[in-house]
């Protein structure tokens, strides 16, 4: 404490006494004071940095909107628009009022309520009132009013009630493509279809809308058939695609029964459910398109290669025999156009259970179809593959695929060979989409002459459309249910493409549990029920598609399409 | 103004006629506008916690009466009496850092509090003027003894209360402590070269928090890249001011007080900013300036060394708080939970500040041998003495 005491006399003491007796605390204060004025001038630049900050805040960027204003990241207003490949609108969005309260302020809970609900019919009044009554600060009254529903609960004049503004999904086509576009929730992300597949993207917002392979046009003639041939047949379900051929674009993709998307509340798991993509379906005789395609490029049988097919087979306790049975021999044209469960048996076990096996993964039915959508079914098929697997496998039984995947993997056998994965997004035509070649263009030949032969003298005689030269197989099997096959449920199919000429396109139709009518003689099968659909489908569609029409009588076109086939012995 | 005669020599009109009432006024004004703000961005906040609106004012309020007793009865302690003080309260305080390690209460991930009988106390707002006392009357002995070796033991003090702080984790609070800390030993008379190292070592240690704590490291990148992720709050803070504009809202009329939730904590500046426009929020930066300026241009007459390092400690850390936390409102600095001295809701902080400010008051009290008023006295009789002598 000498220090402290000494200063009481520093005034009185003289300039030398007070050097000797606190010589270096003065200098350590003198060095302290210096740099007192250095922090002091320090915090007094932050002062004026931080005044200078707030004029610029307050006075230079008041009501400027600030570059990530927070609201809008949290509810972002305009979800992107879905159009199809003409631009046409099939998603987008409505700005609405939705109706809240905070229950606090509201006065008279119970009058506010009953005036509520006078003016909004479909609302409950005991759960308003007992929401209005309560404690939260917060609550929902409703989503998305009409601007005639806003104006009444404005008059209304009630205190404590309020509107947000909400966007609202709206689905100008309604039910048409609902299973592609799929739905959003409240919160405004998609929850199915397109909407889920493409979230991300659209919830960037609505600078570039997305834009699909359908065409509205055609998904119109495809939906409207479909619709027409369910009722008709009295079907559970259809499900139909039409895609190019080329570019593996997927024109229209149809399921039934259907939703509308912008009443999403009111459809059932039934009509939400996908059968195009979703569903994977035994599709019967279809297959034997692939049968023969395999066996002709493996080149174990050729278009003159004969069958016998004059009884059934027994495989153990398995018998393989033939619905429209000529028990005869029979030629790969009368295998594929009359059918023959028999002879299609016979050509599998001939290409072999690995190479079938090899074969069909290359077209794609081994894994699920790469769509841009999440209701994609997974595929199954036999494990193992035995023979019998291969046979039955051969007229299209024990494996089940998507019909979105049978239209992608007929692409190759009519379009000259090229696997194009399918897609629901449109292409630059500028581009050539990526392709595989899993046929050779001799093969993928003879496939359309053996299919405008169905249509000709076939099983699939019904599915012409005069001027297009449609070629096709049928397909009717029977669905089992619980691991029985069961003969009155049947899923009839018809997969066609036209021009057979030059094929531009593949149209599929398919009959979930058709019954058979006095019109088609009580037949439920592919070629009575599937077949006029396709057919009334290419009539509908070929023009709007710009395709040339054909003159089917012409010498030229008989002669391309002309199947050497001599018939089978006896 | 009050009826108290200079002749007065009882305690308080001792007291009232020594006092720094310049110091005095603005700590009053800071107090009474942290109340106004605290009415105006808390019950906001309470309605959005389910809580009472006026839970938080209520309870500020109560914390109101004490804060200022302590400042009084501080205010009036002998700079003696202070220094035992604050050596048996910070070994208190240090003890209580300990204990909030093992009984603390959990909050948000951090143990900074602990419970005595029903009050939650943070010892670490209690240790920041503590610590400072201390290290103040360590460094003052420099001067004294030559060879007293004043900065390792600072240094070392310092350091035990930094970690301690460190580990809770409160990384925020621990780099106010080493800052003002740094500044006692700059004003002490560390050397020039030492001056330089240390400030190296700091923002070394402050690169080790960035790769060290990960909360700390994302707030700075979200600081230097607003893109990188979550800068709502921030954005909502710059918001309010714009909003606020030169008038302001009006009181009660901000918004953005309904969507932040630190509305009456770290973000008071924000809402000031918006309700009440520019110049009231100014005029807080000027009372935290002259607050400030007027403490140290006080001390600069101070004679005492220890009465002047404890006091520019204290003015240091209250004034590094209100810089970082109104440049974290106005998105100068990346985001730090830091409150604003006197005007953010919080118990502790305010007995701790109030504790502070109480010493910075008593310390420059006018007496004899330590603060020495201007002299106005005529220069004759003076220069007559010197040459006399």
């Amino acid at each position: 404490m000498s220090a402290a005491t000494s200063h009481t006399y520093d005034r009185l003491a003289g300039p030398r006494e007070r050097i000797r007796i606190d010589g270096i605390a003065k200098q350590a204060l003198d060095t302290g004071r210096v740099r007192l004025i250095a922090v002091a001038a320090a915090f007094g630049l932050c002062f004026v940095v931080l005044g200078a900050r707030l004029v610029d805040l307050t006075l230079l960027r008041a009501g400027e909107p600030i570059a990530v204003a927070p609201a809008v990241r949290v509810a972002p207003l305009a979800r992107g628009d879905i159009v199809d490949r003409n631009g046409l609108l099939l998603a987008t969005n409505l700005k609405t009022a939705s109706l809240y309260a905070h229950p606090r302020k509201v006065l008279d809970p119970h009058a506010s309520a009953a005036a509520i609900a006078r003016v909004l019919p479909e609302i409950d009044l005991a759960d308003l009132q007992t929401k209005l009554a309560s404690d939260r600060g917060f609550v929902w009254i409703k989503r998305n009013l009409t601007p005639r529903e806003q104006d009444a609960v404005n008059r209304l004049g009630l205190p404590g009630v309020g509107f947000m503004d909400e966007p609202r999904r709206i689905y100008p086509q309604g039910r048409l493509a609902a299973h592609v576009l799929g739905y959003t929730g409240v919160d405004n992300h998609g929850l199915s279809g397109i909407e889920k597949g493409f979230d991300e993207t659209l919830m960037e917002g609505a600078g570039k809308p997305v834009q699909l392979s359908i065409d509205v046009r055609v998904q119109h003639a495809l939906w409207e058939e479909l619709q027409a041939a369910m009722v008709l047949h009295r079907a559970i379900g259809a499900a139909g695609v039409v895609m190019d051929v080329q570019s593996g674009e997927l024109l229209a993709v149809v399921s039934l029964p259907d939703f509308d998307p912008n009443q999403i509340n009111e459809a059932t798991a039934d009509q939400l459910f996908n059968r195009a993509t979703l569903g994977v379906y035994e599709m019967g005789s279809t297959f034997k398109a692939f049968t023969v395609a395999a066996a002709l490029e493996y080149r174990t049988a050729d278009l003159d290669r004969v069958f016998d097919a004059s009884e059934p087979i027994k495989v153990s306790r398995y018998t393989i025999k033939d619905d429209h049975a000529k028990n005869r021999w029979l030629s790969v044209p009368e295998i594929f156009m009359y059918s023959s469960n028999i002879g299609a048996a016979k050509m599998a076990l001939e290409v072999g259970g690995t190479r079938q096996r090899d074969f069909l993964r290359r077209l794609g039915f081994l894994s699920k179809a790469p769509l841009e959508v999440p209701e994609v079914g997974q595929p199954m098929w036999p494990q193992p593959w035995r023979d019998i697997n291969t046979m039955t496998v051969g007229f299209g039984h024990g494996i089940a695929v998507s019909p979105v995947q049978i239209a992608a993997a007929f692409s190759p056998l009519v379009n000259g060979g090229l696997m194009v994965s399918p897609t629901l997004r449109k292409r630059n035509p500028a581009v050539d989409p990526p392709a595989e070649r899993v046929l050779s263009s001799e093969t993928s030949e003879k496939l359309r002459r053996l299919m405008r032969l169905v249509v000709e003298k076939g099983t699939g005689s019904r599915g012409a459309a005069n001027g297009w030269l449609v070629g096709g197989k049928t397909g009717t099997a029977e669905k089992a249910v619980n691991g029985v096959y069961k003969r009155n449920a049947l899923l009839s199919s018809f997969v066609s493409s036209f021009p057979m000429t030059d094929p531009r396109y593949v149209v599929i139709a398919i009959l979930d549990e058709p019954k058979g009518i006095k019109e088609t003689h009580n037949f439920a099968t592919g070629g009575w029920t599937a077949a006029p659909v396709t057919g009334r489908v290419i009539a509908r569609i070929a023009p709007v598609l710009a395709v040339d029409p054909v003159n089917e009588k012409s010498d030229e076109v008989q002669r391309s399409m002309t199947v050497s086939a001599r018939r089978g012995r006896n | 103004m009050i009826g108290v005669g200079r002749t007065d020599r009882s305690a308080f009109g001792d007291w009232w006629w020594t006092v720094d009432r310049w110091l005095l006024v603005v700590l009053l004004l800071l107090i009474a506008a942290g109340a106004i703000l605290v009415m105006a961005a808390s019950p906001a906040v309470a309605d959005r916690l389910g809580l009472d609106s006026f839970h938080f004012v209520r309870r500020q309020l109560i914390f109101l009466v004490p804060g200022l007793a302590v400042v009084f009865v501080t205010s009036l302690l002998p700079p003696i009496l202070i220094r035992r003080l604050a050596v048996i309260g910070l070994l208190v305080t240090m003890l209580m850092l300990v204990a909030t390690l093992f009984f603390g209460h959990d909050v948000k991930g951090a143990r900074r509090w602990l419970s005595l009988g029903g009050l939650l106390l943070q010892p670490s707002e209690f240790a920041k003027p503590l610590l400072a006392v201390v290290c103040a009357w360590l460094l003052a002995q420099r001067a004294q003894h030559e060879n007293f070796p004043s900065f390792t033991i600072v240094a070392m003090v310092a350091a035990v209360v930094i970690g301690l702080v460190v580990i809770q984790p409160d990384v925020g609070m621990a780099m106010v402590i080493a800052a003002v800390t740094f500044t006692q030993m700059f004003l002490a008379g560390l050397p020039l070269i030492l001056v330089a190292g240390l400030a190296l070592a700091g923002a070394s240690a402050a690169v080790g928090a960035y790769a060290l704590f990960p909360h700390v490291a994302s707030r700075i990148d979200r600081f230097l890249d607003p893109s990188r992720g979550d800068t709502f709050q921030v954005d909502t803070s710059i918001n309010a001011f714009s909003h606020g504009g030169l008038f302001g809202t009006g009181p009660g009329e901000g918004v953005l007080k309904t969507v932040l939730p630190d509305a009456h904590a770290d973000f008071i500046f924000a809402v000031a900013g918006e309700e009440f426009g520019l110049l009231p929020s100014l005029g807080l930066i000027v009372l935290f300036a002259v607050l400030l300026l007027r403490g140290f241009a006080r001390l600069f007459r101070e004679s005492e060394m220890f009465n002047l390092l404890a006091a520019a400690g204290i003015l240091s850390q209250l004034g590094l708080q209100a810089v970082i936390n109104m440049g974290v409102n106005m998105s100068l600095l990346p985001a730090k939970g830091m409150t604003l001295p006197f005007i953010s809701y919080g118990g502790s902080s305010m007995l701790a500040l109030a504790f502070g400010m109480g010493i910075v008051l008593a310390l420059t009290r006018q007496r004899a041998g330590g603060y020495r008023p201007p002299v106005h006295r005529p220069l004759a009789p003076l220069a007559r003495d010197g040459a006399s002598a």
